[in-house]
């Protein structure tokens, strides 16, 4: 196979460890693998996937893909940002909390659809998500 | 059922991502146990995704159909079907009032040319003997015994087209990529960054039936001349990575992977990469860079990517169901591929068939069907007899037809025509209750949220694209917004640099070609679908309400007033308009206006 470091996939793994991207840790895979941690930096960046902040102890992740959207998915949103006060992509200072919005999770016919923490909470409602949320806190 | 029956059962649960998720995990173990307790020696696997999404979780034994199965229906399955030979009349699939035992009789299946998904929901995805079985294989067996440029004159006969979304011609692509004289060294590379909101289909062939994938890059390896194979899928399909990663083990294992395979002289294997969550990374040339571990960025393509593309070297980029057509068509040949279809459009094409559609699911059709049947026939019209309003084919590069469109056929060329495009297979049903400057503002958000940011008619165009929209929903545009998002939209579909951002106008375009009234209205300040907040207004029918407090207690802006028993009232200064109200009131008691 071409001989050539997988940046991408060795942040994937770094982040599998630790959660997510530690500075020392990358400052030691720049020393280690001669790539400038600038460089380390603007790929760790650039996609979503990673995360240069330690992860929320829950993360509630709402899916906007078309078919979740058509079905009400934005007022979820709106609705669990109200009840955490963040917006998508922010934590709760207490570290309880992260929201997230993902473009699809590919289960279109259980739309709207919320997951936390793994677990799929399919047609959901800005009625019902209220409560969900109080069992994870 | 008789021995010989019994032995020959097998009860499979569909397992893809949807059907884990409505619990079919649990279904299975369910019926482990119960097996277990009769002492009954019968194998329970867990399969791809059947498809029909909008029932799971779904169990076929044989070619029985059982829907909605919950885990305590597993004892009754077992002790009526498999022991007795009886139907479980309440778990067959209904509709209309029939009921329907089979899977070839039921609606949705039965206007449906499955080749591609086949196998997908048939056999268990982490066996190979089972792919083996069922004839895997035997068509790399067949390519290795003919010459490669053969390989590439079926491929170019048949008429396959590039299924992600270009509909390039893959023989053709094939050819250029084996003839480059830019360098010795070639690669393939399979693209499963299935980015698009409300696509599934690449993520269900490959937890489904990964072998197909693999076998068709095999064939297509040899065909090209390279001994190096990448296939790159989008990190939030965890599931495909794990059947991929053992479906490969399992092919080195057999010699259908790796040295001298079998006996041909011929060496290939196959490397996975992970995305990164980036949606561009689906461009070729930012999948290219993304592999090669850099920002997923496209570049300018003067050369094409069948002479410069992976490290520069020439190099053939196909989709996922382009690679796995392959098999098909070495097995049956190019004529039977090319027998189905239209003119210029040959073989089948698979949808995600979602939104405001009663059977929500993944369909493969034969090319040439028209969108009125697959939506009204298969998907089963809409949702809540609702009124059709459009429907949305090639994810956010596409565009939103209307229902004078619906008997254009399936076709790379007529979808262009109209302004949408084939994509990569997501297929959106919209219903009167889907406000289309929404629409259009969904998808538009969703591509300046992704626009890699190298040039500027991308960046900065969609994003003032972006701020007009806000207008138009605020209810604060006038006419000359109007013409300036017409202009800009023009300007970024003929200036930017790739493909992303050369079709991201495509949603607005189509939606002020076939909706202008619904931007005008809102210019005169209506939302006809009663969607945007900032036009609407929640009220209290004072006669309905019996007081009964229930919006009272859900309103989370304490915007509700009104003392028990009397009819309330919405204080509107207060109101946010989530509609909590309308959706809690037993008495039809709130209106939307």
């Amino acid at each position: 196979m071409h001989d050539y470091i997988n940046l991408i996939g060795v942040l994937q793994e770094t982040q599998e460890e630790c959660g997510y991207l530690r500075k020392d840790r990358l400052e030691e895979l720049s020393a280690k693998l001669e790539i400038p941690l600038s460089r380390i930096y603007s790929v760790a960046t650039y996609y979503k996937s990673f995360s240069l902040i330690p992860p929320a102890k829950h993360t509630v992740t709402v899916c906007m893909g078309t078919a979740c959207y058509v079905r009400g998915a934005p007022r979820i949103v709106e609705r669990i940002s109200q009840i955490l006060n963040i917006r998508p992509g922010e934590t709760t200072p207490d570290s309880m909390f992260k929201l997230e919005t993902v473009n699809c999770l590919g289960a279109c016919a259980l739309g709207p659809l919320v997951v936390i923490d793994g677990e799929y909470y399919g047609e959901m409602s800005p009625q019902k998500i209220g409560g969900i949320i109080n069992n994870y806190r | 059922m008789s021995n010989k029956a019994l032995k020959e059962t097998v009860i499979s649960v569909a397992g893809g991502t949807c059907g884990l998720a409505s619990g079919a995990g649990k279904v299975r173990e369910a019926f482990a146990a119960e097996l277990g307790q009769r002492e009954l020696n019968i194998p329970c696997i867990l399969t791809g995704c059947k498809g029909f999404c909008a029932v799971e979780p779904i169990v076929t034994i044989g070619d029985i159909f059982y829907c909605r199965v919950k885990p305590e229906d597993a004892g009754r399955i077992i002790d009526e079907t498999v022991i007795k030979g009886n139907l479980v009349e309440d778990l067959l699939f209904e509709s209309e009032g029939n009921r329907f035992s089979t899977v070839d009789t039921i609606p949705f299946y039965k206007d449906q040319k499955r080749w591609l998904l086949e196998l997908t929901g048939k056999i268990d995805p982490t066996s190979i003997d089972d792919y083996i079985r069922e004839g895997g294989y035997e068509s790399l067996k067949k390519a290795l015994a003919m010459e490669p440029e053969q390989i590439i004159e079926a491929i170019k006969k048949s008429g396959l087209r590039g299924r992600g979304g270009g509909g390039f011609p893959t023989g053709r692509k094939w050819e250029s990529c084996r003839n480059s004289t830019y360098s010795e060294t070639r690669y393939i590379i399979c693209n499963a960054d299935e980015g698009d909101p409300g696509c599934f289909q690449d993520r269900s062939i490959l937890e489904g039936n990964p072998h197909l994938v693999i076998e068709g890059m095999v064939i297509g390896g040899y065909a090209v001349g390279t001994g190096e194979g990448y296939i790159y899928v989008r990190a939030e399909y965890p599931l495909a990575v794990k059947h991929l990663e053992i479906a490969l083990q399992q092919a080195r294992e057999k010699g259908f992977l790796g040295k001298n395979i079998l006996d041909s002289g011929f060496d290939f294997d196959i490397t996975i990469v992970r995305g990164a969550g980036a949606f561009v990374c689906g461009e070729s040339s930012a999948l290219f860079a993304s592999v090669e571990g850099r920002l997923g960025e496209p570049r300018v393509k003067h050369i094409h990517g069948t002479d410069k593309g992976l490290w520069d070297k020439p190099t053939t980029l196909n989709n996922v169901k382009t690679w796995a057509s392959v098999p098909l068509i070495i097995k049956k040949g190019a004529d039977w591929f090319a027998s189905v279809g239209t003119e210029t459009s040959k073989g089948t094409m698979i949808f995600s068939l979602v939104g405001k559609v009663k059977n929500t699911g993944l369909v493969e059709v034969p090319m040439g069907i028209t969108l009125r049947e697959l939506i009204f026939n298969i998907g089963g019209g809409i949702l809540g007899d609702k009124r059709f309003k459009a429907v949305q084919t090639g994810g956010p590069s596409g565009g939103c037809l209307p229902e004078s469109c619906l008997d254009l056929p399936v076709d790379y060329e007529a979808l262009t025509d109209a302004g949408s495009m084939m994509g990569s297979g997501g297929m959106v049903v919209m219903d009167e209750d889907t406000c289309m400057v929404q629409v259009a503002r969904y998808f538009l958000a969703f591509t300046q949220e992704e626009s890699c940011g190298k040039c500027s008619p991308c960046s900065e165009g969609t994003y003032l694209m972006l701020k007009i929209l806000d207008k138009f929903i605020a209810g604060k545009a006038d006419e000359e917004d109007l013409k300036n998002l017409e202009e800009i939209s023009r300007m970024v579909k003929e200036t930017a640099l790739c493909g992303l951002g050369k079709s991201a106008p495509n949603p607005v375009l189509t939606t002020l070609r076939y909706f202008r009234d619904e931007y005008l209205a809102h210019i005169e300040g209506k939302c006809p679908a009663g969607v945007c907040p900032a036009l609407i207004r929640y009220e209290i029918d004072p006669e309905k309400c019996t007081g009964c407090n229930l919006c009272f207690q859900n309103c989370p802006q304490d915007a509700i007033e009104g003392e028990k028993k009397q009819p309330h009232k919405i204080i509107q200064d207060k109101c946010i308009k989530c509609g909590i109200c309308l959706e809690v009131c037993k008495f039809d008691a709130v209106l939307k206006q």
